[in-house]
């Protein structure tokens, strides 16, 4: 069963219709946005937490309850900030969001703002995106106009919206690397305990959450948290952004019910995989940092954040990357490794060394220039690098070599006996 | 992009108006990149100054982000996505197709400064890759006739 029209939240996902104010409104938004305001902080927290919503950046942590972290009584201001520095390779549906329904956005952000007891939020948009930054600029702009938000606003609760932009660093996209960024400095990810959540912006109780989570919010508010929950499977609830690129034939974004099998999804919506469903050698579910699952494993897989843990995966952000059986594994192994070596900040040894040298072996192991022990060696060093850093970055480059070590060693394995034969006759 | 001649109380001008800002440097960075078309190294010490930063930490955040560049661009700056969507859609011969065309390598200036080629890790355009970004202009479906068009569009 695909996902009925009815239940899309994103209405305007490919831009067909107007994304300025009067059209948001037309598709449902700001409708009724003071009567969900005048429910109380607590209740719009409630909501979110019984819909069952998990943060849309990656890790899925759910957002209810990450907002219930947030101190009620505190001197310090509250910040909501809003992590647009969408840079995870495969990863697109952001953009799309703040490019053709940005309001969905500013009144997510609002709700979610007042709910925190916030009463400014920034937002941080990737330095390449800049389309996507004037097409904020410009809604925020007519939001402030009819006086959504902004100072004495009609909804009774000032809320000031920044964009922020950042200068080309993925980094910048970890929830404390982001906020040192915010700050004027460069974007090293802090040590966490404390959490933002206490010690954030300017050392003021902050939240961070992905654009896609808070622009699900008013849907979810104003048609229930029941309702939000009944799509998907159990913890795994609601509707999510799949954005589906590579060898298919006709890659797209779409929105889709959360455990959706990806068989059904490429199928449905991508016109299959490049040559047939039999042609697909593995996808990387969630954007680069995911480890990979071969086409065997894909027959059956559903996408949701529990089932692709059990096959040691994520679901990440939902970018799926599908490669047929002409990719060069290790090559394109061997690219997201130089990836995290050029975008790992420098700040912790295992990363900072340790990237590079996976990067290294991999240059290596795709000639086949390899002996056969260093397989295990490189799955050793990767998971010296995971876990042993402050931030994700260190698994991020750690998992996609894993991934290729434990589905494609006999890949890898002729490589090098192919090298070797190739070598003694040479030298006979 | 505006490309007047670096001077120091235009520096001082920059900082002035963003100076009211929360975390005022990066703001005050792209707005030189912007008027200047790079962060020369003379306007470091007047930054730190005027922000009452050391000139250390200004460097640290100017080197840190590949956006703030050091030395000026070419004319036209094109960047080339070569994340894995793309590369699985076959960006890397389109890479080389450029390089060849502009006598440079990625990362390099046409010698008569028209062009610069860079690479980019993902524009997030991964549903049309490959993808490609000319003067804040994005491309995507590049192919072989796509690219030529740009690239004498760039005067290259």
């Amino acid at each position: 069963m695909l996902l009925e029209d009815k239940d899309r939240i994103f209405r305007n996902i490919y831009g067909f219709h107007d994304a300025g104010l009067k059209g948001a409104r037309s598709r449902g938004s700001w409708d009724g946005t003071k009567l969900l305001i005048d429910q109380g902080h607590d209740w719009i927290i409630n909501e979110v937490k019984s819909s069952g919503l998990r943060g849309r950046g990656g890790a899925g942590f759910p957002t209810g309850l990450k907002w219930s972290f947030m101190p009620k009584n505190d001197v310090r201001p509250s910040y909501l900030v809003i992590n647009a520095d969408e840079s995870e390779p495969g990863s697109c549906k952001d953009r799309e969001i703040m490019r053709n329904d940005p309001h969905l956005l500013i009144e997510g952000a609002l709700i979610a703002s007042f709910a925190m007891r916030a009463h400014v939020s920034y937002i941080y948009v990737r330095g390449e995106f800049i389309r996507e930054r004037e097409a904020l600029q410009r809604a925020i702009d007519e939001a402030y106009e009819a006086k959504l938000i902004g100072k004495n606003n009609i909804h009774g609760w000032d809320f000031d919206f920044y964009v922020h932009h950042g200068a080309g660093a993925y980094i910048c996209g970890e929830e404390t690397a982001l906020l040192e960024s915010l700050e004027g400095k460069k974007g090293q990810p802090r040590l966490k305990p404390p959490f933002p959540a206490n010690v954030g912006l300017y050392g003021a109780p902050t939240t961070v959450n992905n654009v896609e989570s808070i622009a699900v919010v008013p849907d979810i508010l104003r048609r229930g948290a029941a309702w939000f929950a009944s799509l998907g499977l159990p913890n795994n609830t609601g509707t999510k952004l799949f954005q589906i690129s590579g060898h298919v034939e006709r890659p797209c974004v779409v929105e889709e019910e959360m455990g959706i099998p990806v068989r059904q999804l490429i199928e449905a919506h991508c016109g299959g995989v490049r040559g047939g469903w039999d042609n697909l050698l593995a996808i990387i579910p969630g954007g680069s940092s995911m480890p990979m699952i071969p086409a065997a494993q894909c027959q059956d897989l559903t996408m949701d954040f529990d089932s692709l843990v059990k096959l040691k995966s994520g679901l990440g952000t939902a970018a799926i990357i599908v490669m047929d059986k002409s990719t060069d594994v290790i090559k394109a192994i061997r690219r997201i490794a130089y990836f995290y070596k050029h975008e790992s900040c420098g700040q912790c040894t295992p990363c900072r060394e340790g990237t590079g040298w996976m990067w290294r072996v991999l240059e290596r192991m795709e000639k086949g220039q390899a002996e056969k022990r260093e397989i295990d060696l490189l799955f050793d060093v990767s998971k010296q690098v995971e876990g042993h850093t402050i931030c994700a970055l260190g698994d991020a480059a750690a998992w996609p070599v894993q991934g290729l070590l434990r589905n494609f060693r006999h890949v890898i394995e002729e490589r090098i006996d192919q090298y070797q034969v190739a070598h003694r006759d040479a030298a006979e | 992009m505006g490309r007047e001649p670096w001077s120091e109380p235009r520096t001082r001008q920059i900082v002035t108006e963003h100076k009211g800002l929360e975390g005022p440097l990066m703001p005050i960075l792209h707005a030189c990149v912007e008027t200047f078309g790079f962060v020369p190294q003379e306007a470091v010490p007047v930054i730190a100054n005027e922000l009452n930063l050391s000139r250390a930490e200004v460097h640290g955040v100017v080197t840190f982000y590949h956006d703030f560049r050091r030395e000026p661009a070419g004319k036209h700056v094109l960047k080339m996505c070569r994340a894995e969507a793309c590369q699985s859609m076959g960006c890397e011969p389109l890479v080389k197709r450029a390089e060849d065309r502009l006598g440079i390598k990625c990362g390099e200036t046409s010698a008569d400064g028209r062009v610069t080629l860079e690479p980019i890790y993902c524009l997030g355009l991964c549903a049309t890759a490959p993808s490609a970004m000319l003067d804040g202009k994005i491309v995507g479906r590049l192919n072989e006739a796509k690219l030529d068009k740009l690239l004498k569009g760039a005067g290259a």
